[in-house]
């Protein structure tokens, strides 16, 4: 089996995309993407509603695959392995690159075993549970907030609270790159603050590829911004990919200026 | 908008002639409510009162006075003036040894020991073998409560020796007594040992079969055209009359596998049961009943469970094994726990499958494995009204109410579960 060991690289870029083409069934979503994600850095997708960006997110870690009609073609090489190869286990790619999606899904267990389930089943940490749980939580902007109530259900949290724990969650297992699929769609502005503020707190250990369909969001909170949106047949093709300041400042693209000045999309 | 009180009341005639119109319509409309509404509380109430009647039914032959004959007169049995009530243990035995062969005897002694016998024992030992009261005649409650006079009068004329007794045929003794030829010592502990049995080796076999299938199916198959062919036919197998599940299992356990169903090849060999006929066979034919409704109602649970906690496993790399383990069969659970068992509450129920497997008609020992013959509560119940001494009847109406708050007490049982399993977390 590949070694997909986050250790066993440590170029510039943690994912690289290579001719990338994404199928559900016959239809195309996303077309002939080829892009690279810079370590430590967050890169934010922006694009119209349908324009594939879920789908180019869920294909860094073969999430997609849970859906039967899905294919893809092309090379997505994380620490120089191409994860699609044969011989790579979609299991061993999704504990790497974790994920966070766009509704709150905690497990209906207690807080601590949304944490710590994890830990026990997916990686073979040999240290103490608790202290992983708690790191977990603070590296989530969240043990204050649960410390003394961490056997209640993950359920009876907030919303906001409920996504920090599933932050929480992925981190627990050490992922090397962290995939965020509109983390804050469904959270209050306040909630979505915090979690702004809690991505800029983690890309110093963690890449962090984020979708968004906040452009001030994109704006405030990333390195990297990727405008994806749709050719005539509805595939989704990457328009630009830029320094998130030179992306708002100064596009190369007229679509992209048109799409960020709000002019469509 | 905002209108002053004056404008709201000057209104001209158009306007007068619209608004009655409007109005004319807001009524009927109502007045159509109206009709559905009285048309659905009618369905209600036809629904009441069919059930209604049927439990009156059957209270009403479970209760009722009883004209009681005793073969032997207990005034008869008094020894120097002693009465049977007041006699030592000793007298009893003497009683009882002058009315019953001494065949009978020896069993008695055999079975236990006269020195081993309490006084209360061998009393009851007259009164059953010797006094042996028999019902001749047996009313309904309702003919109990508004008809006494004539009953008085009938039992005059027509049974000056009997005696009058009110008479409730569930009693504790009724479920703890087995099955007996005199109606007032029979029971239903037999039924319910032999329904129990069938009922935990429908269980043991179908459960893990249906929930597995189920996992299967919802989990792991892919959506093609046999799978689909599959669940449609699970869907169908669901609805298949149950006598046909008889007719499966007679050829099938009984006949196919007797070898296995008998006990023969475990070693088993019980001349009372020589061919399949067997509570194993039973329990298999009634597992085969329930695993279509297993499987389904396991699908629908599972497939409830929402798509957005498989990903959060799969999203930190669980395998599928582990999501469907960790997550989804808990999730799923309460469902499937609440399916099950009303899937068995249907199981209990099931009288014809049964007989044609082969239901004893007639078993007094209680059920000692998968191996023993057997008769089932509704089987039982059944039995009972096809006999063609009037008091079985009431007999059987006491089956029924057994039977009923069995069902009552599963079901409540799934009520419970759904509830305690749903609230935990
Ligand atoms: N499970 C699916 N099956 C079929 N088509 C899908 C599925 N998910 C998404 N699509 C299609 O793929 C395209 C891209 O969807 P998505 O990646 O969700 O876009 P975005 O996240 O940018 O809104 C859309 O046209 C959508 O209809
Ligand atoms: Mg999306």
């Amino acid at each position: 089996m590949a070694s997909l060991n986050p250790e066993s690289s440590n170029g510039r870029y943690a994912i690289e995309a290579k001719d990338l083409n994404l199928y559900y069934g016959d239809f195309r979503a996303v077309k002939d993407t080829n892009m690279k994600f810079e370590r430590n850095k967050i890169t934010a997708i922006i694009g119209p509603s349908g324009c594939g960006k879920s789908t180019v997110l869920r294909a860094f870690n073969r999430m997609n695959e849970l859906i039967p009609i899905y294919h893809a073609t092309g090379e997505v090489i994380f620490n120089g392995t191409n994860i699609y190869n044969d011989d790579v286990d979609p299991v061993e790619v999704r504990r790497h690159i974790g994920m966070v999606f766009q509704k709150p899904n905690p497990f209906p267990k207690s807080i601590y075993e949304n944490v710590a389930w994890g830990v026990r089943k997916v990686t073979n940490y040999k240290g103490k549970l608790d202290d992983i749980v708690e790191q977990s939580l603070r590296q989530a902007a969240l043990w204050d907030e649960v410390k003394d109530i961490l056997d209640q259900s993950g359920l009876a949290l907030s919303g906001g609270q409920q996504q920090r724990l599933c932050i929480a969650r992925t981190l627990a297992v050490k992922p090397n790159v962290v995939l965020m699929d509109e983390p804050a769609s469904a959270l209050d502005p306040i909630a979505t603050l915090r979690i702004e503020e809690l991505i800029q707190e983690l890309k110093k250990d963690y890449t962090i590829i984020i979708v968004t369909h906040n452009m001030q969001q994109a704006a405030r909170a990333s390195d990297y911004t990727a405008f994806f949106n749709m050719d005539e047949d509805r595939a989704g093709f990457l328009v630009e990919y830029d320094r998130t300041t030179k992306m708002f400042t100064n596009p190369e693209k007229r679509l992209t200026e048109d799409y960020i000045s709000g002019r469509f999309g | 908008m905002s209108v002053t009180p004056d404008e709201a009341l000057s209104v001209s005639p158009a306007d007068a002639h619209e608004i009655s119109a409007e109005a004319a319509k807001l009524s009927r409309r109502h007045f159509v409510g109206k009709v559905w509404q009285v048309i659905f509380a009618s369905s209600t109430l036809v629904g009441i009162v069919a059930l209604t009647t049927l439990l009156l039914n059957i209270v009403n032959s479970a209760f009722g006075y009883v004209a009681v004959e005793n073969t032997v007169q207990p005034e008869h049995l008094a020894i120097n003036g002693v009465p049977i009530e007041r006699m030592p243990k000793e007298d009893l035995v003497a009683v009882l040894e002058s009315h019953v062969s001494a065949g009978l005897m020896r069993r008695f002694e055999n079975e236990i020991p006269w020195e081993e016998r309490t006084r209360e024992d061998v009393y009851n030992l007259v009164l059953e073998r010797v006094v042996d009261p028999k019902p001749v005649a047996q009313w309904s409650l309702y003919e109990s409560l508004f008809t006494v006079d004539a009953i008085r009068q009938e039992m005059v004329e027509r049974y000056p020796e009997a005696d009058l007794i009110f008479k409730s045929w569930v009693t504790p003794s009724f479920i703890t007594s087995p099955q007996s030829s005199n109606a007032f010592n029979a029971g239903v502990r037999t039924a319910i040992l032999g329904s129990l049995w069938t009922i935990s080796i429908a269980i043991i076999f179908s459960f893990p079969i249906g929930v597995g299938a189920a996992i299967y199916l919802q989990e792991y198959a892919k959506d093609n055209l046999i799978n689909r062919i599959i669940t449609l036919n699970i869907n169908n197998l669901a609805g298949v009359p149950s006598i046909i599940y008889g007719i499966l299992g007679l050829a099938l356990f009984v006949r196919l596998l007797g070898q296995v169903t008998s006990g023969a090849i475990f070693g088993y060999t019980d001349p009372m049961t020589a061919n399949g006929r067997t509570i194993l066979s039973a329990g298999l034919t009634l597992g085969l009943l329930i695993l279509p409704l297993i499987i389904i109602n396991a699908q629908e649970a599972i497939k409830a469970v929402p798509n957005s906690l498989r990903q959060a496993s799969y999203g930190i790399g669980a395998t599928r094994w582990q999501t469907i383990w960790h997550h989804v069969l808990p999730s799923a659970l309460p469902g499937i726990l609440t399916g099950t068992i009303l899937a068995i509450s249907r199981a209990i129920g099931e009288t014809a499958p049964l007989v044609v497997v082969g239901a004893s008609t007639f078993i007094t020992f209680d059920p000692d494995g998968p191996f023993s013959k057997f008769t089932t509560l509704p089987v039982q119940i059944y039995q009972w009204t096809a006999r063609p001494q009037d008091v079985f009847r009431n007999l059987a109406a006491g089956g029924i109410i057994v039977l009923l708050l069995m069902l009552l007490s599963m079901n409540a049982i799934a009520v419970l579960l759904r509830n305690r399993y749903s609230r935990r977390i």
